[in-house]
This record gives structure tokens, sequence and C-alpha cells, in this order.
């Protein structure tokens, strides 16, 4: 027997794929985003509103769900290419599953896909997908102290989206709290406050998005 | 279910280090758990003597986990404390301008092989 150091992360395997994912994606023309939250965030509904918002962009979802496709049903009465990945049981989706959910689309013409996760605040901001951009929403009836709970995911985000604003006035949720102590653990964060039922603020995420997809391609 | 998703990727990565330093069969692997990775220990060694047997080097091999301790550092009064019994205030000066200096780590730190 010989000893053999290695000092690797566990996770080596998986961000060696996450790389080579997003080189991919790169080259296709494709910005791929990481959408993570809790179960019952909005993800879903803001995605179809941004679907409709930017139709003149070629949009595909991609739906991780433990069990049924409810929400790639939903997605795809809009029009738009989804695929529904099961993840048997596992609470986050790898770069692995990503990138063969990407290859399940049979198209490599989509200029935006977004990766709806696993609702779970916990697991999947410890992968790394592959994706280009990772988006994270916290909805105004979930609380303002989420922050200090979970701060991993909050930390592993480039922007955090915080929904149904319209509910302000029935939670008892500090914007201004909440900002505080999200950029305590993130600086470079941005966030953008919206309500996908009412439209507010979408105009600034949309162009985010749209400026993120011109910086990576 | 957490710890399945760390297994798969422990054996996929071990399986990777035997091919490219040609071994035939891994004995002892020592791992580094941060104490605040929330990484349950014997859920964890539970379900590697479930999937190492799926793996021709690994079958025989056995998990070896040591705990790296959490530890905190205050950027208001430059100390550091432990992480699990404080938590995010400093006991020192009350502080909350406070990060993980250690303890969120999973690492191979290094195996045992033929």
């Amino acid at each position: 027997m010989k000893l053999i150091k290695l000092n690797a992360s566990v996770t080596a395997s998986n961000e060696q794929d996450a790389e080579a994912l997003r080189a991919r994606m790169k080259e296709a023309g494709t910005l791929l985003v990481n959408v993570m939250s809790s179960p019952g965030s909005g993800k879903t509904t803001l995605l179809s509103r941004i679907i409709r918002d930017l139709s003149d962009l070629k949009i595909g979802v991609m739906e991780a769900d433990i069990e049924s496709d409810v929400d790639a049903r939903r997605i795809e009465a809009l029009g738009a290419k989804s695929i529904q990945v099961h993840t048997s049981g596992m609470c986050h989706m790898d770069a692995g599953m990503t990138a063969a959910a990407w290859e399940a689309m049979e198209t490599k013409d989509l200029e935006l896909i977004f990766l709806e996760n696993v609702g779970n605040l916990i697991c999947p901001a410890e992968y790394d997908t592959g994706a280009a951009l990772n988006l994270m929403l916290l909805s105004v009836p979930e609380g303002d102290d989420k922050p200090l709970k979970y701060p991993l995911m909050f930390q592993k985000s480039d922007a955090l989206v915080i929904t149904k604003t319209d509910a302000m006035d029935f939670f008892n949720f500090n914007p201004e709290k909440c900002r505080q102590s999200v950029l305590k653990l993130n600086p470079d964060i941005k966030i953008f406050p919206v309500s996908a039922k009412t439209g507010a603020g979408m105009d600034a995420l949309e162009s985010y998005l749209r400026e993120s997809l011109r910086e990576f391609t | 279910m957490h710890e399945m998703g760390i297994v798969l990727h422990l054996a996929k990565t071990l399986d990777q280090t035997a091919e490219e330093h040609k071994l035939t069969a891994i004995g002892k692997v020592v791992l580094q758990v941060g104490e605040v990775s929330g990484i349950m220990t014997d859920l964890f060694t539970d379900a590697w003597d479930y999937f190492k047997v799926r793996h021709p080097v690994l079958k025989d091999s056995t998990l070896v986990l040591e705990t790296i301790p959490a530890v905190t550092w205050c950027d208001h009064c430059k100390r550091t404390y432990e992480t699990v019994k404080y938590g995010k205030t400093c006991p020192h000066c009350g502080s909350g301008e406070t990060w993980l200096q250690q303890g969120n780590e999973c690492v191979i730190k290094e195996i045992e092989a033929e």
C-alpha cells in the first residue's frame, strides 16, 4: 500500500464537468441561468412572465423536480422549449445532470436557458451546475431574515430577485433590512425587487438578463 | 439526500484518481469534513458503504473522517472565535462583521492504495 496525498475537493469531478459545460454553452451562444429558491417562491410564475416579455429571444427552461411535470407543462403552454428533469430523490442539480438535460433538449439554437433548480435553499448552492449566471429568488412572504439562515446561497448568487412585492403590505418584510444583510454576505450581488403579477420592477431584471447574455456570448 | 450526492461525487473523483495513478485497489480514504459543512458523518459512512461495492477499485475501502473545527474571523476586532459556540456575533466585541474562516470544507486529504 502506498500513501497518496490528494487534498482535492470531493466535488472536483463536478467542478470539471461544470467548467466544460460552461465552455460548450458559450460556444453555442447560450446563456444558462441557474434559478434557485425555496419551494413556492414563484420561480415558474416569474419565468412565465419573462418568457412573455422577452418574446424576441429563443428561451428554453429545464425544470428540475423530484416528482411530477406540472411546471414543465406550464412553461410549454407559453410556447417555450421545456424539459422536465427528475432528480430521483436528489436535492439538487449537478453539472453532469445539467449537461444531460441540455443534450435531451435536442437543440443548440436557444439563446437563454433557465434551469429551474429543485426548490431548496441549501443543497443547490453547493453544486456548480455549469450555469454562467446564478439567480436566487426570495419571496416577500418568506421573510427578510432568510439571508441570516441560509447564507451560502446568497453568497453564491450573482443576483437576488425579491418576488411577490405586491404582497408587501400584508407581510412584515423590511426591504432595507433585507438589502443590508444580503450585501453584508455578498457586496457584489445585484438586487431586483419585482412583482411578476403587476409587472413592477420587471424592466430592470429583464435588462439585466439581456445585458448578461450580451456579455457572455 | 444531501450525503448521497456527495458520496456519488467522491466515488467519481476516486475512480478518476485510480485511473490517473494506475491503482488497482484503494484502502483507506481520509476525508476532512468541516464542522459546519452540514455533513452528517454517520449518514455519510452508511451511504459510502452502500455505494462503494459498485466500484471495483473502492469495494474494500474504508472511510476515515477527520473533523475540521469551525473558526470565525471578526473584521471589527481582528480576532477569531469558535463558530459553533457563538454563531455570527463576535463574543469579544459583539460585532456582526464576521466571516467563516474554516469549517465548511469537504476535502479528500489522502488515500492508501496499491
